[in-house]
């Protein structure tokens, strides 16, 4: 083996997921402005109405700002450089697996998510989106039998456009933040699903994200309804082949839960973090916010997030309908250079609505871990609950953990309780492990999961083995 | 019989064993000689330097060996990692046990067996193996099965601390076993339970070192050898009636000067 290749394996096994995928791909050169909003539009065949609201978000976009207020350093995205569209070729309908370019399956299988097996043995259907474009959805036929709709969000907007109609923005408005708007504007692909009236959906729906052209964004738009008495779990996941530029990510992810519905959304994010000595990297910059709109509905996110150069992200709970419940698990660790500001937003506007906050921040190397949380408990929202836990846990002294949790109560019969800890992983805990013979490397594994063992509780059982073995990973060398 | 015939029936061997903590020596001078199957009893004043001895040969990072040697079964154990000793089979059940919240006592327990097992070219053991592995141990202990799927040590009591020592010390079988004030904050109940554990392990080729500072403890599990470890040194070495005499004076002779002289009169 020569040592370039020798190299590139170690490089490999750092982050296992780098490699780039030989396929054709069909982009829009870089650039953004209103034709290249008619272009996306154009290339999807989409209607009338969905082209005025990209274009009404872009104009909107152009007036904002660039966004520097969150706790990170980052370069300048210049957004004339992006790549707004690029599909795999062949561009025509799949009907099935078979059609799918085998180079692209092949990524997946590597991925270990193979289509193939997923739909023959396994109990989750997957919808996976490769740069901008959906490219395969399985067991759509059997849910469709349950009345569920899975799929593509440009079938979504074929084949059920009222629903996307009535649902696209209206719990992420193109006016909240400076990405969303970009999104708005130039979403390709993504997931849609719907849930309807008392059914419980019998599997977990999944989607898989990979960002595999050069100097693309990845815009998806993410959109689930869970109708009354519904229930559903779905679950993300992401990673990204190495390059030393950044890239951005910039989702938009909205649910909505009716009365008596129960949504459970739960992310594994392992985007291409950047090298150790912080070149390259996704800037994950994502926008995700459920409305629990009926009454007794129930919001779940539980998020681990290891990936990423970058991460702004504050999966956020609306909760409107009385009794209705919020939670947020996140698990949220950062090595080398990585930096994440994430946390949620619990927004309590029924009666007696609870909310759950349990965030566990572990950095590492020279990361920097920010926790950034709102509980906004509003007038009307009379004994409303919440309960927040904010623990980090520091690996070594160069790194750094910092909590912001705001409250702001309107309400005086509002019960909020905030618990918040930091510690440094124990060198005697470490050599208690060894004692009994479990190598530094193993212990510090070991700690870091006890230390996130309520996120992982919540997580379903293969996510939370994934989990634990992508933790591991990712704290390789990081004691010494 | 030569020096080096001696040597070899040692399972332990501590020469002139110098080690400080942050920069200020502890134990000054000491020497060690145990055989296999040996329970030896070292006992001293607070802060004479047993627990820095018991962590110097589990080989801590923290304390740092400043001259003398140690041998270990015919190696060179200042040469190993710690999680290295512990494959090689010495065991520190802990003066003050540390928790690791969320894992479990028998998760853990089954990742070091399996830790020490790899290290020793054996298969590991699965779960349902282990499973009745531990019940039987912990019987022997006198513990509760409910501990076994809480966190490591965390919430336990004194006493199922020190408990869920001897059930690990049991589980993994180690060749030396030291024991940090494992009668301390134990009723004696507690402590005659405990002790029964221990009874229970000796034989055979294992070989103990408890460190006390009570001769209570030695009622329980009598010892071949007793010595007092004073300022970093043995200075008094003698059967199991020096602890005896020990309860009867305490240690305020050590202050007295008679020490040295008492030794000397000894050898
Ligand atoms: N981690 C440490 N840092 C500083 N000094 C220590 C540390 N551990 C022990 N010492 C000191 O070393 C001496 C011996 O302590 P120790 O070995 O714990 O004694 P014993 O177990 O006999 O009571 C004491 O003076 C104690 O203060
Ligand atoms: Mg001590």
């Amino acid at each position: 083996m020569s040592e370039a290749e020798e190299l590139q394996k170690l490089a490999d096994k750092e982050y296992e997921f780098g490699f780039v995928t030989d396929v054709e791909s069909d982009s829009l050169p870089p650039g953004l402005d209103e034709d290249t909003i008619r272009e996306i539009v154009r290339r999807k065949g989409e209607p009338d109405w969905l082209l005025e609201y990209r274009l009404k978000a872009f104009r909107h976009w152009q007036t904002m700002e660039d966004p520097a207020w969150a706790k990170v350093n980052k370069n300048v995205v210049n957004y004339q450089d992006l790549i707004y569209y690029s599909a795999p070729k062949p561009k025509k309908q799949l009907e099935s697996l078979d059609e799918v370019d085998p180079e692209l399956l092949e990524t997946f299988e590597k991925l270990g998510i193979s289509l193939e097996e997923q739909k023959r043995l396994s109990n989750v259907a997957v919808d996976a989106v490769f740069d901008s474009v959906s490219v395969a959805t399985t067991f759509s036929d059997k849910l469709a039998e349950l009345g569920i709709i899975f799929c593509s969000f440009s079938e979504a907007v074929k084949e059920h456009p009222e629903l996307v109609r009535k649902y696209l923005g209206s719990v992420v408005p193109y006016t909240d933040n400076f990405y969303s708007a970009l999104n708005s504007a130039v979403f390709s692909d993504g997931s849609f699903c719907y849930i309807p009236k008392g059914v419980a959906c019998p599997m977990e729906l999944s989607t898989y994200f990979r960002i595999n052209a050069a100097g693309t964004g990845q815009f998806e738009r993410t959109l689930i309804v869970a109708d009354e008495g519904s229930t559903v779990s779905y679950l993300e996941g992401c990673t990204a082949p190495m390059r030393d530029e950044n890239q951005l990510h910039a989702a938009v992810v909205e649910l909505v839960a009716l009365e008596e519905a129960t949504i459970k959304y739960s992310t594994v994010q392992n985007w291409y973090p950047g090298d150790a000595d912080g070149v390259g990297g996704i800037y994950n910059f994502v926008t995700k916010r459920g409305l629990c709109k009926g009454d007794r509905s129930k919001i779940s996110w539980t998020q681990v997030e290891t990936g990423s150069a970058i991460t702004w992200k504050y999966p956020s709970c609306i909760l409107q309908g009385d009794d209705s419940i919020g939670e947020f698990y996140s698990v949220a660790l950062t090595n080398n250079f990585q930096q994440a500001d994430t946390g949620t937003k619990m927004v309590h506007l029924g009666k007696r609505t609870k909310s759950t906050i349990i965030s566990k921040g572990i950095s590492a190397g020279k990361g920097q871990n920010t926790y950034r949380g709102l509980v906004d408990i509003k007038k009307g929202a009379e004994d409303a609950r919440n309960f927040s836990q904010c623990d980090s846990m520091l690996l070594g002294d160069r790194c750094g953990a910092h909590t912001f949790p705001y409250v702001e109560v309107r309400n005086p019969s509002a019960k909020v309780e905030h618990e918040a800890t930091t510690s440094k992983i124990g060198e005697d805990q470490i050599f208690y492990c060894n004692q009994r013979g479990i190598s530094t490397e193993d212990a510090v594994s070991m700690i870091v999961n006890g230390f996130c063992k309520e996120v992982f509780s919540e997580l379903p059982m293969e996510f939370a083995v994934e989990a634990q073995k992508l933790l591991a990973v990712s704290l390789e060398g990081s004691v010494g | 019989m030569s020096a080096h015939e001696n040597e070899e029936k040692m399972i332990l061997d501590v020469n002139n064993l110098h080690a400080s903590v942050e920069g200020s020596p502890i134990l000054k001078g000491l020497n060690l000689s145990v055989k296999p199957g040996e329970v030896h009893a070292i006992m001293g004043p607070n802060g004479s330097g047993k627990s820095t001895f018991a962590n110097v040969l589990a080989g801590r990072e923290d304390y740092t060996v400043d001259s003398g040697s140690v041998s270990y079964s015919g190696l060179d154990l200042l040469d190993l990692d710690p999680e290295e000793r512990a494959c090689e089979g010495i065991f520190l059940a802990f003066q003050y046990p540390v928790s690791i919240p969320g894992i479990s006592n028998a998760y853990f327990l089954r990742s070091a067996l399996n830790a020490v097992r790899r290290y020793r070219e054996e298969s590991e053991v699965d779960a349902v193996d282990f499973l009745q592995l531990v019940r039987e141990k912990m019987k022997l202990v006198g513990m509760d099965e409910k501990l076994l799927q809480r966190s490591v040590n965390d919430g336990f009591s004194g006493g199922e601390k020190k408990r869920n020592e001897i059930l690990q010390m049991a589980v993994l079988d180690p060749k030396l076993a030291i024991l940090d004030e494992t009668d301390s904050g134990l009723d004696i109940d507690a402590l005659r339970i405990v002790a029964e554990g221990v009874n229970a392990l000796r034989g055979g080729d294992r070989a103990f070192i408890v460190v006390t500072h009570y001769q209570r403890l030695l009622d329980y599990i009598v010892p071949d050898h007793v010595h007092v470890l004073s300022e970093g040194q043995i200075v008094r070495s003698g059967d199991k009636t020096l602890a005896h005499e020990l309860e009867r004076e305490g240690y305020s002779w050590l202050e007295s000067g008679h020490a040295r002289e008492k030794t000397q009169e000894a050898s």
